[in-house]
């Protein structure tokens, strides 16, 4: 199992085990983490699984393909320092100890 | 106290009752489904679950584990035979399911090709549910040839699929063109031919005059009077919104089951919203067949549900991807007089700007999530660009929006 910490708007913060396979955006929907949109299922089509990432993890991740870039060049209160959607963070042990912050609102 | 009952366990049923819970509702809530299935994502079934690369699992919108949790009453393989409204009750066989408020999110069912013309020979598909694809995919083996009617989203993505899995794919439209009933001339022609490149032998104008085959299809004959051989045929030639319920029950119908604003029937105790559901919107009245419209119009009939007076007023967006090509749709374009092109930052992205006269009123973006996102924003602030400075591609999409 991968623990990933979840930290909503409000603060709520949600600390979980998770299974490898699934991605950020799945592991935070299924266990009822507020924000976590994913309207389009996790077809990078939407942006409402934005996160922001923190700092220390930025560097950690795989980096962003094109489309993930693109779509969120252009989202509501994106940070291109930190900013990704988590529909495309895929959860290996290699995120283990990840903490992502949940936007205050989806677009 | 009998609480609120929801028929019809899609995207729609499962927003509902999710958004009612978030909304602390806290009275008896029950979502009947008449698939064996817990609600789950349809959009894959022509994409990744065709093709084999998604587990059926992360189909569903929420863990099984969910509707217990927040107390409600998931009943899978359940089909209502009839609502009374005179009782306020469902009918399910024998038993009486009561209700304060009724919502009907009952999807919508694929057309079939007529058994006269061999749509009932075994080998004929339709794709909508999982069923579907699990009766389908196994027999989408390399080298077996796979007709394809109807050359909207459903049969282009499944042609695609098919093409990734080493099927010979031909793709048959009555229409003069592909997605005629959606997109602009130009747009279809991006996807003619981005299929034909990928080895599709697509032919516009061109009818299904019969299936051919004696028990298991083996072919077709055309319009045109041509035949081709199939091992498989996709019927992908639109879908009907399951109202059968709200007939009987004598609730208005109009392309759909007709609701108001707020999403209520003609029943002040009867609500529904989704693909079923069509609804005044601007000057006209229209239904939508979309994840968006499904999730929005839900949402939004689950606060009046609960006593608000929220009229629906979509921001419609949709999606599709064909090989290596997302198209991201914003806005609706019916009444469109004109079609702008953009060409995108990156090699092969594009889109196309739809406007009614002077107004902005949707897009089209190819592999251009970066036109699709300004292009939603511009959409909302009901903000129209000057066409020219779209169409130079000098022009910044950013200061644009900003603007």
């Amino acid at each position: 199992m991968v623990k990933i910490t979840y930290i909503e708007h409000d603060g709520t913060t949600h600390a979980l085990d998770l299974a490898e396979g699934l991605t950020v955006m799945e592991g935070g929907r299924d266990n009822g983490v507020e924000g976590i949109v994913a309207e389009c299922g996790g077809a990078c089509a939407c942006s409402t699984c934005h996160v922001y990432v923190a700092p220390d993890w930025v560097d950690r991740l795989p980096p962003m393909d094109p489309m993930e870039e693109d779509m969120l060049d252009f989202a509501p209160g994106s940070d291109p320092a930190r900013s990704r959607l988590s529909c495309q963070l895929k959860i290996t042990a290699a995120l283990d100890g990840l903490v992502v912050e949940v936007p205050e609102e989806q677009a | 106290m009998s609480g609120i009952v929801v028929i019809g366990a899609g995207q729609a049923g499962c927003a509902l009752v999710a958004k009612l819970r978030a909304l602390d509702h806290d009275g008896p809530l029950t979502l009947l489904g008449a698939e064996p299935h817990p609600p789950y994502q349809r959009p894959p079934l022509s994409k990744k679950y065709l093709l084999g690369e998604m587990p059926r699992e992360r189909l569903f919108l929420r863990p099984e584990a969910f509707y217990a949790d927040q107390g409600i009453t998931l009943r899978t393989g359940c089909a209502p035979d009839a609502i009374d409204r005179a009782a306020r009750c469902v009918r399910i066989g024998d038993e009486r399911l009561p209700y304060d408020q009724l919502v009907l999110t009952t999807g919508a069912t694929p057309r079939r090709l007529p058994n006269m013309i061999g749509g009932g020979l075994d080998g004929v598909f339709t794709l909508r549910g999982i069923a579907d694809v699990d009766a389908l995919a196994p027999r989408m083996r390399p080298g077996a040839r796979l007709l394809v009617v109807g050359g909207g989203y459903i049969g282009l993505e499944a042609a695609a699929v098919a093409r990734g899995l080493g099927l010979q794919v031909t793709l048959i439209e009555a229409a003069p063109r592909i997605l005629q009933r959606v997109a602009a001339p130009e747009t279809s022609d991006y996807f003619r031919a981005l299929h034909r490149a990928h080895g599709v032998d697509l032919r516009e104008g061109t009818g299904l005059a019969r299936l051919l085959g004696a028990g298991h299809v083996t072919g077709a004959e055309l319009s045109d009077g041509s035949r081709v051989e199939a091992d498989l045929v996709l019927a992908g030639i639109g879908v009907a919104p399951n109202v059968a319920l709200a007939e009987a029950a004598g609730l208005p119908l109009d392309n759909g089951i007709a609701v108001d604003k707020l999403g209520r029937t003609g029943d002040p105790h009867i609500w529904a919203a989704g693909d079923c559901a069509s609804f005044p919107w601007r000057d006209t009245r229209v239904r939508m067949e979309s994840v968006q419209n499904a999730i929005d119009m839900a949402e939004c009939v689950a606060t009046n549900l609960l006593g608000a007076q929220t009229p629906y007023d979509p921001q419609p967006w949709f999606w599709s991807d064909q090989y290596d090509t997302k198209l991201q749709i914003a806005g609706l374009n019916a009444g469109y007089t004109r079609v702008v092109a953009r060409p995108g930052a990156r090699a092969g992205s594009l889109s196309h700007w739809y406007y009614a006269g002077d107004r902005l009123i949707a897009l089209d973006a190819m592999n251009d999530p970066r036109a699709y996102m300004i292009g939603r924003r511009l959409l909302a602030r009901d903000t129209s660009p000057d066409p020219a400075l779209l169409a130079a591609p000098e022009t910044d999409l950013k200061a644009l929006a900003a603007a």
